[in-house]
């Protein structure tokens, strides 16, 4: 993969996730972390090689699906890129309106995904008003409450301190259990370490390690 | 549920865009302005239009004889006597003899008024209105003028009629290329300001898209955003070039402002398409703009 003409960020790199599986990206700034995360959630195309989601070549699939795959993958962005002209309750329900649900049929599913991840009381306010764990959390809720079979969080800890990265792993792991698949791009060594989780280690865009699979990572590092 | 004032069961959906700033202010200015000049324009050149055609009308409809009095006939008598044998022809409603002094008067713009008149032979003219319906030709009223033997020279306005033709149709295409040039004008800077404005809003156009957002959805609602931003403007414009319009039917009374721009009340109506037609060319650019950049990002 490739930004315009500038050499490629990631080569090499061949992997598949399970469903229902848990998984970190790892490596130093500028590694390709992010640039991988783009690729999954159809933000970037490959350059050359073949992308697979749900089972189908993405380079195959006609512009007028990419939207229907796209909400099937919830992203929690590093810059959060929450709408700031919108209430948090907005902002959540935004995946829900895009899919063209009625209102009336996710409100209170909005209301408790909120309350679920402590922002029962801050509904009606706009990000600009909020903390970073805040807006960290109300990224999180945004990109879980259309039930995505996929969830990519790219550095959710980078904003918040420990005790907030922990609460929001425990969060993930609560996601997973659901059944969402789930892959994290992080360069917090601590939060990697104490998660358990199989690491996908990147270094200047090459796939150098699998970490530990745990019988749920598949495919060679390049 | 209630929580903290907020109640979950009355929330409705806010507006996706974010509302408008300064620069949507300056686009409704500029499409306001722009909108006034081509309303203006139609309406300029509908009543030119209709000057043109009164014009051609009241010569297509006249024509004017030139009598020479024979010798021991007095030039009263002489056009007295045209008058009479033209006034029986097929196709002439009416035929006048021109009094002396009226004839007189039409030389004194180019001979001044001097007692020179007085010492010339000055022609007798006999204007005839003819039937609208069906005009006497020029050959049956000079053949008539023969027949009784009447020394005279039948103008029936051919060379004018052809020249204000003329310049009927320059007027008429004149405006319409300005009219033409003018929306084009308004449907680009529309398209520009849309395509600024997305470029202002690729944030929130990137979160869409990302969240699955189709691109017809997305350009959805950037078309009416900008739709209602220029039907306003149309407006705007619209109303302010038809209020020109009636100063200008009122300034001239039954005959609008002068006789060379006789405004109407019903050429006022070229303002009620505006906001419309303002409306669609900005729905139609926004969701160019928007498809276009959506691609981009794809």
């Amino acid at each position: 993969m490739r930004y315009g003409r500038a050499p490629e960020v990631l080569n090499n790199i061949n992997f598949q996730l399970m469903p229902g599986s848990f998984h970190f990206v790892t490596g130093a700034s500028g590694a390709g972390k992010s640039s991988l995360l783009k690729m999954i959630y159809l933000a970037h195309r490959a350059s050359r090689g073949r992308v697979s989601l749900f089972g189908r070549d993405i380079s195959t699939v006609p512009g007028r699906d990419l939207p229907f795959l796209r909400r099937r993958i919830g992203v929690v962005f590093q810059e959060f890129r929450l709408l700031d002209h919108l209430s948090a309750f907005d902002n959540v329900a935004l995946p829900l309106r895009i899919a063209g649900k009625k209102a009336n049929d996710y409100r209170q599913d909005v209301a408790e995904l909120l309350r679920w991840v402590g922002l029962g009381e801050r509904m009606q306010a706009e990000p600009p008003t909020l903390s970073g764990g805040e807006k960290q959390r109300l990224a999180i809720a945004r990109a879980v409450i259309n039930r995505p079979d996929v969830l990519l969080a790219d550095e959710p800890t980078g904003n918040v301190d420990p005790a907030m990265s922990l609460r929001i792993l425990r969060l993930f792991v609560e996601l997973n259990r659901m059944g969402t698949t789930i892959l994290i791009a992080s360069h917090d060594e601590d939060l990697v370490a104490n998660s358990g989780r199989p690491v996908l280690h990147l270094d200047s865009g090459r796939l150098i390690a699998l970490g530990d699979a745990q019988g749920n990572l598949h495919g060679e590092a390049g | 549920m209630a929580l903290m004032g907020f109640d979950v069961a009355r929330w409705r959906p806010g507006p996706l865009l974010p509302g408008s700033d300064a620069r949507d202010g300056s686009l409704i200015f500029v499409v306001a302005v722009l909108t006034f000049l081509a309303v203006a324009t139609a309406i300029t050149g509908l009543a030119a239009d209709r000057a043109a055609r009164g014009w051609t009308a009241q010569l297509n409809h006249s024509a004017t004889v030139v009598v020479r009095p024979s010798a021991g006939e007095t030039p009263d008598g002489a056009a007295a006597k045209a008058a009479d044998a033209l006034a029986g022809v097929k196709g002439v409603a009416e035929a006048r003899a021109l009094e002396k002094e009226k004839a007189e008067a039409l030389l004194k713009p180019w001979l001044g008024d001097t007692s020179i008149l007085a010492d010339l032979p000055v022609p007798r003219l006999v204007t005839l209105d003819l039937d609208p319906k069906a005009p006497a030709s020029l050959a049956s009223l000079t053949a008539k003028l023969k027949e009784q033997g009447i020394d005279a020279t039948v103008d029936d306005h051919r060379l004018w009629i052809a020249d204000i033709e003329r310049g009927a149709r320059v007027a008429r295409w004149s405006m319409l290329g300005v009219f033409v040039l003018i929306s084009a004008a308004a449907a680009a800077v529309i398209a520009f300001a849309t395509r600024a404005g997305l470029a202002a809003r690729r944030d929130v156009v990137e979160v869409l898209h990302l969240s699955g957002a189709s691109s017809g959805f997305t350009a959805g609602l950037f078309q009416w955003r900008f739709a209602r931003m220029a039907a306003l403007a149309g407006l705007f414009g619209g109303a302010g070039a038809a209020i020109l319009g009636a100063l200008a039917r009122m300034a001239g009374g039954g005959a609008g402002l002068t006789p060379v721009l006789p405004v109407a009340w019903i050429d006022l109506a070229a303002a009620i398409p505006a906001p419309f037609v303002a409306a669609i060319v900005a729905a139609l650019a926004a969701r160019a703009a928007a498809l276009s950049l959506v691609r981009e990002m794809a």
